[in-house]
């Protein structure tokens, strides 16, 4: 589904700013895959996800998704397949544009059923607000409302609603639950958990959540200073405690998993 | 009050808003919607009043119209070539666009820095010929620019809600959200600034027809001028329908002729009108900030006030 075949990164080249971000990381994973992601600060995973969307093209190797190389194509012809949650609940949306208009967007790009001059139809609407209905939220009733009076957590169940109103070929979910409140964000993650596994779509997460890291999904891949040092997955990960999972960083990186939002709690 | 503002002066007040609104819309696409400050817009104003001023004299005052609206484009797909294919950043793409309309205008004109429409059919003089009638004589010119300008108003709000509409507004919205959607905004970017010139470019040829004149500096200062109604008309409404918050653009438009004839009115001289615009526009873009600042003021004070009782 995802080959990512020895990609590297370094920022500003050259400069005493340059920093290496990405050192040849390999990545393959399969059609329904949902692997998890942890990290310091600084590893490399948000450039990673970068590097995947195309917010910047990698120094070298290759980005196959789904048979097709995408190593060159252009950010917004790739986000057609790619839908990416940032951390930042407010990135995800344009606040100034009302809930419909917002998700109008979100389908007009993915569905491709829209010509330049198409506009929100009736039956649009309507499959707005059923999706909406989803998030238990009440956003249905406030389809008009401007994006920007909604909680971060509203707004970032939305982003997840409007990444994956038509399904993607993968997903990219970078920390995306980690500015809500923990009541928000275990809501807007059961929806996640809901909808990737009744479409089955083969997903990324970054987590910073132990328990999230070795409960979600089928995989766990560590990073640090630009590598995937641990990839777990199967009977070796079901049997894998949070205590094991610090224990590998140790072994792998030779110190302790430095980063300044880790959770242990459940 | 009616002797200080007579009708006339109400009338060309609106004759004028309703004219120069086009410039306001403009601003509203490249400014409010895209957040671009698109500084090609005095000299597109010029270039759409000399292209529309030239196939006028042709004896086309109709095509003219559509001429300059098409020099508007060429103009703003420049501007946005600049900042979108060539790394410029978008204040400079609009200066240096700018600075070449003004010479590209004297060719269009003929290298002569003034025309005059005096002896040329255009479309306020022809409808005037259509009645005798007093009423109608008085009225014709207003009801010509309001067509115009609803007309534009309504294709306006068509336009922005249709999906290329709406990707224009993402674009000035939220950059992220632009570049995680499969939108390209170097594209958004282009159609908004061919839209937004072609708009100012039809208000020159507007303007050229109903004063019958084209000169090489009336495109001065419109910038200014069309932020000043633009900030007025927004702040006039806080939220609403895209069609709603585009007839108040028209409405500031008209707000700030008025407050311009008030000004003429207590003798300012016509030398003081860029001044005069350069205040309201100060005043206008402030006066959110000020009034949160009074808020701010006045709630700390009762809260000391407050504090200081309970002590
Ligand atoms: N656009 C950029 N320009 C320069 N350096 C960058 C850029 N993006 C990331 N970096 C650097 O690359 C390194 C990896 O950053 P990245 O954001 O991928 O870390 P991360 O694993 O997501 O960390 P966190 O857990 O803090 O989000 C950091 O040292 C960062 O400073
Ligand atoms: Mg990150």
């Amino acid at each position: 589904m995802l080959q990512i075949t020895d990609i590297s990164k370094t920022f500003n080249p050259g400069t005493v700013n340059e920093k290496t971000a990405l050192q040849n990381v390999s990545l393959h994973l399969d059609s329904g895959d949902f692997a998890t992601i942890i990290g310091s600060n600084g590893a490399g995973k948000s450039t990673l996800f970068n590097a995947i969307t195309g917010a910047f093209y990698v120094d070298s190797g290759r980005i196959v998704l789904d048979e097709e190389d995408i190593t060159f194509k252009k950010e917004h012809l790739r986000s057609k397949e790619i839908g990416h949650l940032f951390q930042d609940p407010l990135l995800g949306t344009a606040p100034h544009m009302s809930i419909e208009e917002n998700m109008a967007l979100a389908y007009m790009r993915a569905s491709g059923k829209h010509s330049l001059f198409g506009r929100i139809t009736k039956s649009d609407k309507e499959r707005f607000r059923e999706h909406l209905a989803l998030l238990d939220m009440g956003l249905e009733d406030r389809m008009k409302n401007p994006v920007g009076l909604l909680s971060g957590g509203q707004r970032q169940a939305l982003t997840l609603l409007m990444a994956t109103m038509v399904t993607p070929k993968l997903l990219l979910l970078d920390e995306h639950t980690a500015a809500l409140d923990p009541a928000t964000a275990e809501k807007v993650l059961n929806l996640t958990k809901r909808i990737v596994a009744e479409r089955n779509i083969t997903c990324l997460m970054v987590t910073h959540n132990m328990h999230q890291a070795l409960e979600l999904g089928n995989r766990t891949l560590m990073m640090n200073g630009g590598n995937i040092v641990l990839d777990v997955s199967g009977e070796e990960r079901a049997n894998m405690t949070v205590e094991d999972l610090l224990e590998q960083f140790k072994v792998q990186v030779g110190e302790q998993l430095d980063n300044d939002r880790i959770l242990l709690s459940k | 009050m009616s002797s200080f503002l007579t009708l006339s002066i109400v009338q060309s007040a609106l004759e004028l808003g309703c004219i120069y609104a086009l410039v306001a819309l403009a601003l509203f696409v490249s400014f409010s919607l895209l957040n671009i400050a698109d500084l090609s817009t005095d000299g597109c104003f010029t270039l759409g009043c000399a292209v529309g001023a030239v196939v006028t004299m042709a004896g086309h005052p109709f095509l003219a119209f559509f001429a300059a609206m098409a020099a508007g484009v060429a103009s703003g797909f420049i501007t946005a070539f600049l900042q979108t294919k060539m790394g410029v950043q978008s204040i400079l793409a609009g200066i240096i666009v700018n600075t070449g309309l003004y010479t590209i205008n004297l060719m269009v004109m003929g290298f002569s820095s003034n025309i005059n429409l005096f002896n040329t059919n255009t479309i306020f003089s022809m409808a005037k010929e259509l009645s005798e009638s007093e009423v109608y004589r008085s009225w014709y010119k207003i009801i010509i620019v309001v067509c115009i300008v609803l007309l534009v108003c309504v294709f306006l709000a068509w336009f922005l809600n249709t999906s290329l509409g709406l990707s224009i507004r993402a674009t000035g919205d939220n950059e992220y959200m632009v570049r995680a959607s499969s939108i390209n905004p170097g594209f958004t970017i282009t159609v908004g600034l061919c839209v937004a010139s072609a708009m100012t470019a039809l208000s020159g040829a507007v303007l050229g027809q109903y004063q019958k004149s084209c000169d090489i500096n009336y495109g001065t200062g419109q910038v200014t001028i069309a932020l000043a109604s633009l900030i007025i008309g927004e702040s006039l409404i806080k939220k609403g329908s895209i069609f709603k918050r585009v007839i108040f653009v028209v409405l500031g438009s008209c707000l700030y002729r008025f407050i311009v004839a008030i000004a003429l009115r207590m003798n300012l001289p016509a030398e003081a009108l860029k001044l005069v615009s350069a205040v309201i526009v100060a005043i206008a873009i402030s006066f959110p900030y000020l009034k949160e600042k009074a808020g701010f003021y006045k709630h700390r004070r009762d809260v000391m006030r407050q504090a200081s009782k309970n002590v």
